[in-house]
């Protein structure tokens, strides 16, 4: 705890009409590093994003962002403006808009009114030029958002995190409804990233978070359960617990459908690959 | 080959502007003086039917309240009209209703200069505070709608009912002249019809660049997710806000050319059913394309005159009809669908273009 943390929930708790979604949940992260954040359906790893980026507000507890600023009462577009940048699950961009032109709203979000009425500036183009390349747009760049695949949507968004700078990014699901091409590809953009960011993810998808993760968070029923290494983390016999006592084969619905009442969600997902 | 692109381009976007834009300023020559005030007439729709469109077409937002709006800036010039008719002395409706003096608030409205900035002024500020109570209570769609609606019902109503202020269910009547000259006489109704041309024109360029610019394409943004431009670090409220405000007082300035080209501003020449017909307009000509709100203006006003003078009992069927087959055959509206029609022209002679280039605006 002597570390300075740039993320630290503090007995946080989030009840909806009763139901305890987040219960006195404690949680921290150090600079620079690549969490990922698992746990069963209904954990509440949706909720927590949500009372990070103030899409949902604490019925108590605090979160403190880069050690000194509450956002636990900050709109959201503010908790922004302080450096935490948001990945939905499924893809958020603007489907009339070129791929250039997301990126364009993307980067002139600390500028204001009459700003946004001059052309954007060379430095500011050059590194929408840069974040395409990143994110392997290059070529798609004058396409219109909407006409892009799937994975694409997923990397544009990622890209429209980046180009603002972020001091910590939060990604829910990043290769979800991914081929696995597209996921190998997720994955390595991931590395690069978290060489120069802090970055928080929020994953179902076991091979990917066994291939990436160094430090792992589980959720369960609102509560951080363990933390560690991925291997800690498959020899925990509660996480065993968790996730196979559960009974197997009951298909998860697709993300898509579900609703953001944790309340309404059914359905558990079995991880077998824990076992093995 | 890049050349011959740009060179389509360029005609495509600014041909149709060109051509209104020399038939408009022609039309004195072979117009009679009956047309052509009816011609000036609805360039003033045109103008309110442009910041319609600005705020439906590109920021998703249909607002039924431009009519207020347009009544807001049409009473603003009104006033001075009025005060400057009765040469110093009370208005006569402010005589029939008893009153002694001149109201404080209508004291202002002397000064020329005071009336025109209140004719921008006076809807934006409305605008501006309904909107920001509106949108910080992340009001949206059809419930947007309805409370502009109420709004404009409300104070339509508030206007006939303050009969010894606002002259009531009559409005301003006999008003003579403008800024001094008679608005009997010929010359100054032709300076009035270009000075509406010029202020379409203005109006027009002002909204091409403000949508064409980087807030002109967050406001689409917008439209496309309203929640990511909220995660991406911006205040929608400022932006709907600043919108909403713009286009009430582009409708203000159709109504104060109004006033003039009519002589008269009363209650039933706003309101609820006028700022239906703009919705009409917008929709017939072309959502998001500020050229078709001016086409479809035109029209479907120029429609109405022609079968209200051919078929006086049946016309409304008519102007019915017509809305209807064109929201059915064309939903883009008739700009918006030729551009597509174009757009696919260009993809069969061309080798393969890019591929989603044609856009499918949001309704």
């Amino acid at each position: 705890m002597t570390q300075p943390k740039i993320l630290a929930v503090k007995n946080v708790t989030v009840s909806f009409d009763g139901f305890t979604v987040l219960d006195n949940l404690n949680f921290s992260m150090n600079y620079g590093e690549l969490r990922f954040l698992i746990g069963p359906n209904g954990a509440g790893k949706t909720t927590f994003l949500d009372i990070i980026t103030s899409k949902t507000k604490p019925t108590r507890g605090e979160v403190i962002f880069d050690k000194t600023v509450n956002i636990s009462h900050l709109p959201e577009h503010k908790i922004v403006q302080q450096g935490i940048g948001r990945k939905f699950q499924t893809p958020a961009i603007f489907s009339s808009l070129t791929v250039y032109e997301n990126l364009e709203a993307a980067i002139s979000f600390r500028e204001w009114s009459i700003q946004l009425f001059r052309w954007l500036s060379p430095s500011n183009r050059e590194r929408i030029t840069e974040t395409l390349e990143l994110v392997g747009l290059q070529e798609r760049a004058d396409v219109r958002a909407g006409a892009l695949s799937h994975g694409e949507k997923q990397w544009l968004e990622i890209g429209m995190l980046l180009i603002q700078k972020p001091k910590l990014l939060l990604l829910d699901e990043p290769v979800a409804g991914m081929t696995r091409r597209e996921r190998n590809r997720t994955g390595e953009l991931l590395q690069n990233i978290a060489k120069n960011y802090s970055v928080l993810v929020v994953e179902h998808d076991m091979e990917f978070v066994r291939s990436f993760a160094k430090t792992v968070t589980v959720l369960h029923t609102g509560k951080v359960l363990c933390e560690g290494t991925m291997e800690q983390i498959q020899r925990d016999p509660r996480v065993v617990e968790v996730y196979l006592g559960r009974a197997h084969g009951e298909a998860r619905p697709p993300k898509h459908e579900r609703v953001s009442v944790p309340t309404q969600r059914v359905g558990r997902m079995p991880m077998p690959a824990l076992a093995s | 080959m890049l050349k011959q692109t740009a060179m389509r381009q360029f005609i495509s976007e600014w041909g149709p502007v060109i051509l209104l834009g020399l038939l408009f300023l022609c039309a004195p020559l072979f117009l009679s003086d009956f047309r052509l005030s009816l011609l000036g007439k609805f360039l003033t729709f045109a103008i309110v039917a442009i910041g319609l469109d600005l705020i439906w077409g590109y920021g998703g937002m249909l607002s039924l309240g431009q009519g207020l709006f347009f009544g807001l800036g049409a009473y603003a010039i009104a006033m001075h009209m009025k005060l400057e008719a009765g040469g110093g002395g009370l208005p006569d409706f402010m005589v029939w209703s008893g009153l002694q003096e001149l109201p404080l608030f209508w004291q202002p409205f002397h000064s020329p200069f005071f009336a025109v900035a209140m004719v921008m002024i006076l809807p934006a500020t409305v605008a501006a505070m309904l909107g920001f109570l509106v949108f910080r209570s992340r009001i949206q769609g059809v419930y947007f709608s309805i409370i502009t609606q109420a709004l404009t019902l409300l104070v339509s109503v508030l206007l006939v009912g303050q009969q010894e202020y606002t002259g009531g269910t009559n409005g301003i009547t006999n008003l003579s002249t403008i800024f001094g000259y008679s608005l009997m006489a010929q010359e100054t109704q032709v300076a009035i019809y270009f000075v509406t041309v010029m202020m379409l024109a203005l109006v027009y360029l002002f909204c091409y660049h403000l949508t064409r610019s980087r807030f002109g394409r967050l406001l689409v943004a917008m439209r496309d997710d309203e929640a990511r431009v909220r995660f991406l670090g911006y205040d929608p409220v400022i932006i709907k806000t600043v919108t909403f405000a713009i286009s009430a007082a582009i409708a203000g300035i159709g109504g104060a050319l109004f006033v003039p080209q009519v002589g008269i501003i009363s209650p039933s020449s706003l309101g609820v059913v006028f700022s239906i017909e703009m919705v009409v307009w917008v929709a017939v000509g072309g959502r998001g394309t500020l050229i078709g709100a001016i086409i479809g203006a035109l029209l479907v006003n120029a429609g109405r005159s022609a079968f209200s003078e051919q078929f006086p009992n049946v016309w409304q069927y008519f102007l019915g009809a017509m809305f209807i087959g064109v929201v059915v055959l064309f939903p883009q509206g008739i700009v918006g669908s030729l551009r597509l029609g174009v757009d696919k022209l260009c993809l069969i002679n061309q080798t393969p273009k890019l591929e989603g280039s044609v856009s499918q605006p949001s309704i």
